[in-house]
C-alpha cells in the first residue's frame, strides 16, 4: 500500500493500523524519516516529485520486496511540498512471519526510495537555498541487493 | 513527432519551465538533448554535463541512448534524493 501526499500524518496511528491489518505476521518493522536541520540554518525543506512516475516506481519496489521476503503486509507513505525541521517526511512499514525478513525488506525499500524514487529535496535556509545532492554511498547501497 | 518533455528540480529552475510539448525528429534521447541544446543558451547550460542528469522515458528510468519510438513523455532530472 502506497500514499504519496502533501498532508502530515501521525506515524503512531499509521503503525497501529498497519499492525492491526498485517495478517499472519510475527514481526513488524517500521522506519520514519524526519526533516533534519544539520547546521541550525534550515528554515524549511521543499520536496518536489514526479506525479505518476513516483507511484509507478514505488509500487514496483513494494511489489518486489513483498515477493522477495514473502511479506504479509507492506506500506509506504512519502510526503512532498513544504516541510519544517522535525516534521515527518516518510514512513516504511513491513510485516513478515519472522523478523529478519521484515528488517531486510525495510532496508531494501529505504535504499531504493533514496535513489530510485523520483523525489528531489531543496533545503531553504536563512542564508539561501540549495538542492540536496545525491551521495555515492546511497548509490553503492543498492549493490548489496 | 510530438513529445511532452518535463524537467525537475534545478534543471526545471535553470530552463525556467516545468515542461513543454516539442516537435522532434530525434531518434533517441541523446538526439533530443542535442536538439534542445541548440535552441537556446539556457538549455545548453542545463544539459552541459549529462553525467549529472538522469532521464525517464514514459515514466521509466532510461539511458541517454534509449530510442524514442513509442515515447510520449520524456523527463530530465538530477539524481533522485528520496527517503
Amino acid at each position: 500500500m502506497l500514499q504519496v501526499q502533501e498532508e502530515a500524518f501521525d506515524p503512531g496511528t499509521v503503525l497501529s493500523e498497519f499492525t492491526a491489518g498485517a495478517g499472519p505476521a510475527g514481526a513488524v518493522v517500521s522506519f520514519t524519516g524526519i526533516v533534519r536541520d544539520n547546521g541550525g540554518d534550515l528554515d524549511h525543506m521543499e520536496i518536489e516529485h514526479y506525479p505518476g512516475m513516483t507511484e509507478k516506481a514505488i509500487g514496483a519496489m513494494i511489489h518486489a520486496a513483498t515477493q522477495r521476503w514473502n511479506l504479509t503486509a507492506c506500506r509506504v507513505i512519502h510526503r512532498f511540498g513544504r516541510l519544517a525541521p522535525g516534521e515527518t517526511i516518510m514512513m516504511v512499514a513491513t510485516a513478515s512471519r519472522h523478523r529478519a525478513a521484515a528488517f531486510e525488506a525495510a532496508e531494501y525499500l529505504m535504499d531504493y526510495l533514496k535513489s530510485r524514487a523520483p523525489f528531489w529535496k531543496k533545503e531553504v535556509g536563512r542564508s539561501g537555498a540549495c538542492w540536496v545532492e545525491s551521495r555515492q554511498q546511497d548509490e553503492d547501497a543498492l549493490k548489496r541487493w | 513527432m510530438k513529445l511532452d518533455v518535463v524537467y525537475f528540480a534545478w534543471l526545471r529552475e535553470r530552463i525556467g519551465i516545468p515542461g513543454e510539448t516539442v516537435e522532434t525528429e530525434a531518434r533517441d534521447v541523446a538526439g533530443l538533448v542535442a536538439e534542445l541544446t541548440r535552441r537556446e543558451e539556457r538549455y545548453a547550460q542545463a544539459f552541459r554535463d549529462l553525467s549529472a542528469l538522469r532521464v525517464a522515458v514514459n515514466q521509466e528510468l532510461a539511458d541517454f541512448d534509449a530510442p524514442l519510438s513509442g515515447a510520449r513523455e520524456v523527463a530530465f532530472f538530477p539524481p533522485m534524493t528520496g527517503g
